[in-house]
């Protein structure tokens, strides 16, 4: 549970004027500048880079079960992927991973 | 002159039927978020703010997850704001497009700068580059008019939805699913799965770095192994 009220509207307010700036600017500030090369070669894995990382731990050791690792998550992990590079559709690899997720829970009582 | 205004709303609707399939892909995570911040102890007003303020999918998720996680203000917000950075890319690659028009448009423009606005308009101007700026500026919203409010009322009806969800449905595993489904259409290439299992692999073994600085250094790292991976590739061509 997320309880600081301060640090809720603070990150909320952070988040929102930095995605702002951050999309405003090349169009409103830095105008037709060219970036340097190493620079977009680094950006294009930004997603790649962040993202992975920060679910591994929440996949592993979930608060959900006191931070052990589960069988049911894991599986629903594996699901998940195998749809998401395969079909590469959002509602499939959504529908795979929970399904397989409840299927396991439903199973393994 | 009433040709053109006309072509301008021809353009405008073009623009919003071409964006209504992306509400396949912004209903769910707009659904998702709310339930997801619902169940992490958001009231309605602040989910609300995310996604109107924010309007970012990914990057709410991440600061829901660190939030959560007790990380402090400031790495939340560095963090999340890692993972818009591709979004100066968008602005880019826009500025020859749309930076003639006016500054209070621009911003109105950059506000609504999402992925999938984005995709569509490149992909238009890509094929129509030389159309006046006015059919420009419709296309782009009418793409951003077939999203944008569906993605503020889902997030709302998830939010509504969420606090009443039993713990069963096992929810808090939505985030860890929303991003699979993010990042595995990205992986198409040797670079961005090296990048991905460096991610994995870097994250998980700085969890003892403070103040949750481990994922930002695992970032760095993955971000370095995609982008030298991706020379190495090319240099062998």
């Amino acid at each position: 549970m997320i309880t600081n009220q301060v640090q809720i509207w603070t990150v909320i307010a952070g988040l929102g004027i930095g995605t702002l700036f951050i999309r405003y600017s090349f169009l409103g500030l830095l105008g037709n500048r060219e970036l340097p090369e190493w620079f977009l070669r680094h950006l294009r894995y930004v997603g790649v880079a962040i993202l992975p990382g920060l679910i591994a731990p929440l996949i592993l050791w979930p608060e959900a079960t006191g931070g052990s690792p589960d069988a049911s998550r894991i599986l629903a992990t594996i699901a998940a992927i195998t749809i998401g590079v395969w079909k590469r559709s959002v509602v499939g690899t959504v529908v795979a991973g929970f399904g397989v997720l409840y299927a396991v829970q439903y199973f393994t009582g | 002159m009433s040709d053109m205004k006309s072509h301008t709303k021809n353009v405008f609707w073009r623009g919003f039927r071409e964006g209504l399939p992306f509400i396949l892909i912004v209903v769910p995570f707009g659904a998702l978020f709310g339930v997801v911040g619902a169940e992490a102890g958001l009231n309605i007003l602040q989910v609300m703010s995310f996604s109107v303020l924010v309007i970012a999918g990914a990057s709410q998720f991440s600061a829901l997850a660190l939030l959560t996680d007790n990380a402090p203000t400031v790495i939340v917000i560095l963090t999340s704001l890692a993972v818009n950075l591709r979004m100066a890319m968008y602005s880019a690659a826009l500025v020859p497009h749309f930076g003639k028009v006016k500054t209070g448009l621009k911003l109105v423009i950059s506000y609504f700068l999402v992925d999938q606005a984005y995709a569509l308009t490149a992909k238009e101007f890509d094929e129509q580059p030389n159309q006046p700026v006015e059919n420009k500026v419709a296309y782009f919203f009418g793409v951003v008019l077939a999203i944008a409010p569906l993605w503020y009322v889902a997030t709302y009806l998830g939010a509504a939805l969420g606090a009443s969800i039993p713990d069963a449905f096992s929810l808090d595993f939505a985030v860890p699913i929303c991003f699979i489904a993010l990042v595995a259409p990205m992986l198409k290439t040797m670079p961005q799965v090296l990048a991905a299992l460096t991610s994995i692999i870097a994250a998980l073994s700085l969890t003892w770095v403070p103040y949750s600085l481990g994922l930002i250094i695992a970032g760095i790292i993955a971000m370095m192994v995609g982008a030298y991976a991706e020379l190495k590739l090319e240099r062998r061509k």
